[in-house]
């Protein structure tokens, strides 16, 4: 016969199975290009204590149109009444939520080494095209490596190079393609087509302070 | 500096001759024309250095628009909150740059929890000089941001005329909200070519209004048509869009009894035969109980806030919901709703009424009779009709609405006395009802009454405040003298903070933490201000002096000491679920 779970025992399952439901989401959000837009989406979770894993904000084929992708994990349920509060937003079109699934994703990320450590070393130059890195710049003193792939990729390429001298490392945001996405690009253009978006009007005055008098 | 207004015939002019044709103004003249043909007649607010340029063009413009002066930027915004909240127009609110506009934080927090339109207009330092911390300059977008609706910088004149037709456009449509603009300096004295002003009706990014799905309306009047103990919540969306007539003859059809918000209050009068009462945690027992056994539960235009719910995991569980909202967020946000009706209630109500049966629910109407019976033996009576000790603040509301008959605005401040005043006013009207309900602001209801005033000029304002309440905001008694609006005050003056009091009696074993607040003679304090008053402790008095101060020709306070430790009931305690309603 089991015996009865003590209190903490307990605690720790109902924890454990929340977490169980959290997943990694990636939220696809289009928007107006407008000065504060990603304030507004961004205090949306800050105003609910949840850390964004990754947040890419770019031009999309359209220029009056901006793309944000954000990751966070979190249960379906919160995910989805966030996108409503983003969609609410005046200057928001449109928010798409999918799980990893549901996506292609990439991220890059540049690698600095030492080029004696290259030259020296003929295990990590193999190392490092098989891992499917290209170089950017190669100088007399450093070079410059570019992956692009998931986070377990780029996070495992870390671990090697770190014995031979890491110099400097940096990683992007995601960027990820929604699998099922039809049209839209036809739609983007044909929303642009219609109704022009408005220029962003940014503040001119900025450097031209002494030649103003003020009060 | 030379005087400018643009008369209007000048603006038909422009209109006339060729799209090119314009007239070279300031960006503040600009401004203002802009607010007088969105049909803005009054505005509320307080110079500083930064909106200067905004306040000199007004100077020449006291004919068309009427200026309040208050003593507190955030006197501003609650008067401008009473006024759209009476009137249904937008709210409109000057302030300066700095600290004026940081005082007006709370109220638009307070208007945006509350789905209230209101555009604030701010004053900035010079464009250049923005991130220098300048004089008075204050990161207004990014510390508004998360309370309004939408915000917006102008830097320059150029932009002004469309800016405000947008801010305009976005406070009044799809579910309401407080817009701010912040207009640097320059921006308010550069000259710029001004081509009229055309209002806006259509931002690409902006869905206010969906288009009703009929499938969706179908299944729900099929709901209702099949259910046995259909019951119906309403809240401030009915009254938000205009929709008082179709919810009427909708719950009128439908014969299903019908239950309110307190911002709901008075969408259909309080006596109609099918207005059952109050929701919420010091809503009426019947309500509150019958909510966990009806079999269909149908919200209009209410958001099943926290105060309304109690414990969700406990909330009409056996219920099939549907909710009629024109937020999409709104729906499924708190409660499941098993079909959701996405539109604006003026819409979607006369579609539901075509298609339900006309139905009479008289044994489950009963039923609400029923707990009202026993609400009014044990608890209601007591608090309205007491016979000894010292008076309740319920005879007082009681004794009101025999003068008013039902006719007076009420303007509530927050604490006890709002639940006892909005459970037991008289309501015949629609926006009779002004409270601070999502945010609950202490110090609203004293501001709040002058804009209400202003907001319905024909109408009696009744303002019953707390002695906390009044003591937040009453630098907002030089505006009634100057003003010289007539509103008639109630303080109803317990000696403590009477809500967090009984809550740590009910909850803390009777520790009074800090709770028991010194005031002082308010009828001197009103004396001081010019403004006529009386103090009473003695219900014989209550009848003559509630007459005396409604036809006093001006602003009267009326301070009214009542039982110092009387506790609001019914309660829902927190972490309850409704059924658990508390009688006492």
């Amino acid at each position: 016969m089991q015996k009865p779970m003590t209190d903490d025992q307990l605690q720790i399952k109902t924890m454990s199975n929340q977490d169980i439901d959290k997943q990694e989401f990636n939220i696809t959000v289009y928007t107006e290009n407008q000065i504060g837009l990603l304030n507004r989406i961004a205090i949306i979770f800050t105003r609910r204590k949840i850390n964004i894993d990754s947040l890419n904000t770019s031009p999309s084929e359209v220029e009056s149109i901006h793309r944000f992708n954000i990751v966070i994990t979190e249960t379906e349920d919160v995910v989805r009444k966030l996108c409503r509060q983003i969609e609410k937003q005046v200057e928001v079109l449109k928010v798409y939520y999918h799980t990893n699934e549901d996506v292609i994703w990439q991220e890059l990320a540049l690698y600095k080494v030492s080029t004696d450590v290259i030259a020296e070393k003929v295990s990590v130059e193999r190392l490092l095209r098989e891992n499917g890195a290209r170089v950017v710049t190669l100088r007399k003193d450093y070079t410059v490596f570019e992956t692009t792939g998931h986070r377990e990729e780029t996070d495992n390429l870390i671990s090697i190079l770190q014995p031979y001298g890491l110099i400097e490392f940096v990683r992007s945001a995601r960027v990820a393609i929604i699998k099922d996405s039809d049209g839209f690009n036809a739609k983007i253009r044909e929303f642009e087509r219609l109704e022009p978006g408005e220029d962003v009007i940014e503040n001119e005055f900025l450097n031209k302070g002494n030649q103003v008098f003020t009060m | 500096m030379e005087t400018q207004t643009i008369t209007a015939q000048e603006i038909a002019e422009i209109k006339e001759k060729s799209v090119e044709s314009s007239i070279e103004v300031s960006g503040s003249v600009a401004l203002l024309e802009a607010l007088i043909v969105e049909g803005v007649d009054t505005i509320f607010g307080y110079p500083g250095g930064a909106i200067m340029p905004i306040y000199d063009a007004l100077y020449d413009y006291h004919d068309k628009l009427e200026h309040i002066l208050v003593r507190h930027e955030q006197g501003g915004i609650h008067a401008g909150q009473g006024y759209a909240r009476t009137s249904g127009k937008v709210g409109v609110v000057f302030a300066t740059s700095g600290p004026g506009a940081t005082n007006l934080v709370t109220g638009l927090a307070d208007a945006q929890i509350d789905s209230t339109p209101l555009v604030c207009i701010t004053g900035q330092v010079f464009a250049h000089l923005l991130g220098t911390d300048a004089f008075q300059e204050t990161d207004v977008i990014n510390i508004t941001t998360p309370v309004t609706k939408w915000n917006y910088q102008v830097t320059d004149a150029n932009e002004i005329p469309e800016v405000i037709a947008k801010a305009f456009y976005i406070a009044k449509s799809g579910r309401p909200g407080p817009v701010l603009i912040d207009i640097t300096k320059n921006a308010q004295i550069q000259k710029f070519q001004f081509k009229g002003y055309t209002p806006c009706d259509h931002i690409r990014s902006y869905r206010p209004k969906p288009i009703v799905r009929q499938q969706y309306v179908q299944q729900a009047a099929e709901l209702i048509n099949q259910a046995k103990k259909p019951f119906i919540l309403w809240g401030q969306g009915v009254i938000l869009g205009s929709a008082e007539q179709e919810f009427k003859a909708f719950v009128e059809k439908s014969g299903i009894p019908a239950a309110w918000t307190i911002l709901g209050a008075g969408a259909i009068p309080t006596d109609h035969p099918l207005n059952v009462g109050m929701l919420g945690m010091h809503g009426n027992y019947g309500p509150n109980v019958l909510t966990n056994e009806c079999d269909v539960l149908i919200a209009i235009g209410m958001r099943f806030d926290d105060r309304v719910t109690g414990r969700l995991d406990k909330y009409a569980k056996q219920a099939k919901v549907i909710h009629l909202d024109i937020d999409p967020a709104e729906i499924d946000k708190n409660v499941k709703s098993t079909v959701p009706v996405w539109g604006d209630c003026k819409e979607t109500l006369p579609l539901l009424t075509q298609l339900i049966e006309e139905k009479k629910h008289t044994e489950w109407l009963h039923k609400f009779n029923d707990y009202t019976r026993q609400e009014v033996e044990l608890v209601i009576n007591d608090e309205l009709n007491p016979t000894s000790g010292e008076m309740t603040m319920g005879e007082v509301i009681k004794q009101l609405n025999e003068i008013t008959k039902g006719e007076a605005i009420i303007v509530t401040d927050v604490g006890q006395h709002q639940m006892v005043a909005c459970r037991y006013a008289k309501f015949n009207n629609t926006r009779s009802n002004v409270t601070s309900g999502g945010l609950g602001t202490m110090g609203f209801a004293l501001p709040a009454a002058i804009g209400a005033k202003y907001g319905a000029k024909d109408k009696t304002i009744v303002a019953i405040i707390g002695d906390g309440g009044f003591q937040m905001t009453l630098q907002e008694l030089g505006t009634i003298m100057q003003s010289k609006v007539d509103v008639k005050i109630i303080i109803l003056n317990n000696r403590f903070l009477g809500m967090v009091r009984q809550w740590q009696e009910l909850f803390n074993e009777r520790r009074y933490s800090f709770v028991d607040i010194q005031s002082p003679d308010f009828v001197a304090v009103a004396a001081a201000y010019g403004i006529a008053g009386k103090a009473i402790s003695d219900r014989d008095d209550l009848p003559g002096t509630l007459q005396e101060m409604l036809d006093h020709k001006g602003s009267f306070l009326l301070e009214v000491f009542v039982t110092k430790e009387n506790n609001v009931f019914p309660m829902v305690p927190q972490g309850c679920s409704v059924a658990e309603i508390r009688l006492k």
